[in-house]
């Protein structure tokens, strides 16, 4: 079973909704226990950075952990932004380090928030994007970004005046700026490829 | 390059959707979860739910509705009409929406897309504006509340940019004169609105045709366009819409 983090952010149904319509068994939780049984954990998330981090609270460094043990984690939006080291939103505050990188604003002469649908160029090599075409559109709504410093990482690219970092891997650690359950067909194949992941098909 | 976006709006009233002429005469348009399932099937870029009854008395029905509506709908789901508090929106957000749309309790009380926008980011606070021309004052247009049945002596623009500065992500805008009527967008409110803010304007009242919606798009700089009659009537599919677009050279994600 995958399990979406329930810690007081916005949209975690959508995120449910969308697992279960691609077949996956998935629940809502903030149960340690469940937690820890979990396949794979997903953590989402409309909010602000600070607001999120503040949320998610002492289960920070318990996620922390099973994702460093192996257990796949696929960050999305603010849930994608906390994999960093720390987010400048509203003041600073500190991310999950699990991936290094900074989040910070936008940067100004385009609109902003980066909002609606940007494409995507897709590597073959990005476990997240098996059976999609070399580029997709998908889904944003942000208005920070994750600069990605971390020599580790796959990165995935959208052009918005400059190339913006829109979903990582690092091992079985995985991000999307974009919110793939709000992506129509193409994101749904993103949440079925993680569920193939959780399954153990692919690291 | 970031898509245009093509957004159908669901007005709904006492759990169906309708559709008016300058917010009145309304018609019933269809079921909202079997409506939003579709746009959502063909391809849409984003769903607007505006409760248009918002009472409070409704509010519960609405939360469940809403929760109905999100749960076959993948992609990005707006809900407003009636929200006046961050606790609502919390509601609305957690049932599917990812976004909520405020009007009247933001004009009344701007302190609130402020708090909305630590609480949730500012990407989350569409900041809705009916605007009607002004009578007076040529070239301008003034903001009404209470789904336009309120007039106040604000003016549009400068409460766009007001809005935007105290954390609406994206402003909502729709054209009292031109709701309903299938005769353009109002272009120059449009464009009058999108170059004082730096956040995606969204026209919304009058598209009747697809070269409204291009012009709304080229000729209003408008991020997205709205339109609910011409798409829940069936007079065009959502990718008649982006094939036209895309053939005249607008990024669309089709």
């Amino acid at each position: 079973m995958i399990i979406v983090i329930d810690y007081n952010v916005g949209n975690v149904k959508s995120v449910c909704n969308a697992f279960q319509y691609v077949g996956c068994e998935v629940g809502l939780s903030c149960d340690r226990k469940k937690i820890e049984k979990a396949a794979a954990l997903v953590l989402p998330g409309v909010a602000a950075f600070g607001f999120a981090a503040k949320a998610l609270g002492n289960l920070a460094d318990f996620i922390k952990d099973l994702a460093l043990a192996g257990k796949p984690l696929l960050g999305i939006c603010v849930g994608y932004q906390m994999l960093f080291d720390e987010s400048c939103e509203f003041g600073a505050h500190k991310g999950l380090g699990l991936v290094s990188g900074k989040v910070v604003p936008l940067p100004p002469g385009r609109v902003i928030p980066h909002m609606g649908w940007n494409k995507v160029a897709l590597p073959e090599d990005m476990a997240l994007f098996a059976g999609l075409e070399s580029e997709k559109h998908f889904y944003f709504a942000h208005s920070f970004y994750a600069d990605v410093t971390d020599k580790a990482a796959k990165i995935a690219c959208a052009d918005y005046g400059f190339n913006l970092p829109a979903s990582i891997q690092k091992g079985s650690i995985y991000g999307t700026q974009f919110h793939p359950e709000k992506s129509g067909p193409q994101g749904l194949q993103i949440l079925r490829n993680f569920a193939q992941i959780a399954r153990g098909g692919q690291t | 390059m970031l898509a245009r976006r093509i957004i159908p709006c669901l007005d709904v009233k006492d759990g169906r959707v309708v559709k008016g002429i300058h917010f009145e005469n309304l018609r019933d348009a269809g079921d909202p979860v079997e409506l939003g399932a579709r746009y959502s099937d063909d391809g849409a870029d984003e769903l607007v739910f505006l409760d248009i009854t918002a009472t409070i008395r409704s509010r519960r029905t609405i939360v469940a509705l809403v929760e109905k509506v999100a749960k076959n709908v993948f992609i990005p789901f707006t809900v407003g009409g009636g929200i006046s508090t961050v606790e609502q929106m919390d509601e609305l957000l957690r049932c599917g929406a990812e976004k909520c749309s405020l009007n009247t309790a933001a004009v009344k009380n701007p302190d609130i897309l402020t708090r909305a926008a630590q609480r949730f980011g500012n990407q989350c606070v569409v900041l809705a504006i009916d605007a009607r021309r002004s009578k007076t004052r040529a070239g301008r247009w003034q903001v009404t509340i209470k789904a336009g049945t309120e007039a106040t002596d604000i003016d549009a623009v400068e409460w766009a940019v007001e809005g935007a500065k105290s954390g609406a992500g994206e402003i909502l805008l729709t054209s009292m004169d031109a709701d309903g009527t299938q005769t353009g967008y109002d272009i120059e409110l449009t464009r009058a609105v999108a170059d004082a803010v730096t956040i995606p304007v969204i026209a919304s009242g009058g598209a009747g045709t697809l070269e409204h919606l291009y012009d709304a798009i080229i000729k209003g700089r408008a991020e997205a366009v709205l339109m609910a009659s011409i798409t829940h009537f069936e007079n065009y599919t959502i990718n008649q819409i982006k094939e036209y677009l895309r053939d005249r050279g607008i990024e669309v994600n089709l």
